[in-house]
């Protein structure tokens, strides 16, 4: 197989999945919306002390990030797994693999990048300086790919699973901790005046690793699922 | 036997392993009796009284048996794991999944002892230090490993996907470790240093390492005794069960 027709599978692949996601706006909505409102609870639940939201702010983003981004995950490979589009994918020359990244791209699409988009609005709601709602923006950038590269691992281990959707947060959650612990740490080095960098390259080595290793744990659970 | 080198691979059917684990069982259950009460000995009678802590540090003989042992299980879980997706051998499965609720009982332990040491000595339950908050997330990673396994009907699919997730898990935990421990030092929460201990007295480091022993012994005690039981479950159809002595009175 040569390399363009890897590449075209690719973007086939993210093509596809992204159609998908537009033609069932409501699905990528309703996980933004939940985004939104449990950010906005926060401060129903802890009250209006600017001093205080400022504080929690980061923590609230990135854990309802978190959530969010899990919400989405059992639908990650359900629909093509019930259809056995996912067995073809599976039989096709171009590898398991390279099909899977191209989910997880899409994924991300959908349902990272709008969260990362939408965080600054919501920082506003916590009193957030600028270039704070700037560091929050790139750390949740470079942090939300690892959310969907870890995610799918759960989401693969889970396919086709009783009572997958709750298992699938059992799994996940402890192995965010690592990308919400650097991304959250991220705005809070910067409010405090020591800087993001050191979170940031953090958070980028661990999308480095999980890039690496995400694909290709998720074909393997994924194999197993189709066995 | 071939050519007189040992066929390491003699013990990996569950035929031949089920008689082997059986005939090991009462040596370590010994083993944990001779390490237990050798340590529980110099741990109450032996040990010297210490000088800031009291009688309390006493725990310490659990405690930190406890802790190495949870942080030791997942890894020979992940040690099974991977030679269960590697050879595609059945008993590895079934190992990584006797000793599973084995770990997540010491990680409990180990916290739950933790949490009692700390209410007189710190004066809390609980501090968000670096050592504690990765015990946590490693008794949820036990947990996760068993509910997945459960959730699955079908063994052998069950023990490879548990398979993926203790590798995955393992990768992590040093990940978990360093992330929780600088977001510690960024916070400055708990100001209280395991890392710094005072220079143990020479018979408490003795009733330590027994007490480890002890707990070392028991585990393969409990897990090889888990792992019959999953043989004997996983393999009720095959003829050798039905010939077992134990089994035919």
């Amino acid at each position: 197989m040569a390399e363009t027709g890897i590449l075209s599978a690719l973007g086939a692949v993210i093509r596809r999945d992204l159609l998908l996601a537009m033609r069932r706006k409501s699905d990528v909505l309703t996980t933004l919306f939940f985004f939104v409102i449990v950010v906005s609870l926060f401060p129903l639940g802890i009250g209006p002390e600017m001093g205080m939201l400022r504080q929690i702010a980061p923590g609230v983003l990135w854990v309802a990030a978190l959530l969010a981004s899990m919400l989405s995950l059992p639908r990650l490979f359900a629909a093509d797994h019930a259809d056995g589009t996912l067995e073809q994918m599976a039989l096709s020359a171009v590898p398991l693999g390279v099909l899977v990244t191209g989910k997880i791209v899409a994924h991300w699409l959908v349902s990272g990048l709008p969260l990362a988009l939408l965080a600054p609005v919501l920082g506003l709601q916590f009193d957030l300086p600028a270039d704070a709602l700037g560091v929050m923006v790139l750390a949740l950038l470079i942090g939300t790919p690892v959310l969907s590269l870890i995610g799918a691992v759960g989401a693969g281990l889970t396919l086709g699973v009783r009572g997958g959707g709750v298992l699938v947060s059992l799994l996940v959650l402890p192995l965010y901790v690592p990308a919400l612990i650097f991304g959250a740490g991220a705005v809070e080095s910067h409010i405090s005046g020591l800087g993001a960098t050191a979170h940031l390259s953090l958070l980028a080595a661990f999308l480095a690793l999980a890039a690496f290793f995400g694909p290709w744990a998720t074909t393997v659970a994924l194999r197993i699922a189709l066995e | 036997m071939s050519n007189g080198i040992i066929n390491w691979f003699k013990f990996s059917s569950p035929q031949t392993f089920y008689p082997l684990a059986g005939k090991m069982i009462p040596w370590f259950w010994a083993l944990t009796a001779i390490f237990g009460v050798a340590g529980l000995t110099i741990g109450f009678f032996v040990a010297p009284t210490d000088a800031q802590q009291g009688e309390g540090y006493r725990i310490i003989f659990v405690h930190v048996p406890a802790s190495w042992m949870s942080m030791f299980i997942y890894l020979v879980m992940a040690f099974w794991a991977a030679l269960g997706l590697g050879f595609n051998t059945r008993l590895s499965g079934m190992m990584a999944s006797a000793l599973a609720p084995t770990g997540a009982l010491m990680a409990f332990l180990s916290l739950w002892t933790g949490a009692l040491w700390g209410k007189p000595m710190w004066g809390t339950w609980w501090v968000w230090d670096a050592r504690l908050t990765s015990e946590l997330i490693l008794f949820f990673l036990y947990l996760g490993f068993i509910a997945l396994q459960s959730a699955i009907d079908d063994a052998r699919r069950a023990d490879k996907a548990g398979a993926v997730l203790a590798l995955v898990g393992v990768i992590n935990i040093p990940i978990i470790y360093f992330s929780v421990k600088w977001w510690n030092t960024l916070h400055q929460g708990a100001s209280v240093s395991l890392t710094k201990s005072p220079s143990m007295a020479q018979t408490m480091l003795w009733g330590m390492l027994l007490m480890a022993l002890a707990f070392w012994m028991y585990s393969i005690a409990v897990s090889l005794t888990r792992v019959r039981a999953i043989i004997l479950e996983r393999e009720r159809h095959a003829g050798w069960v039905e010939e077992l002595p134990e089994l035919k009175s």
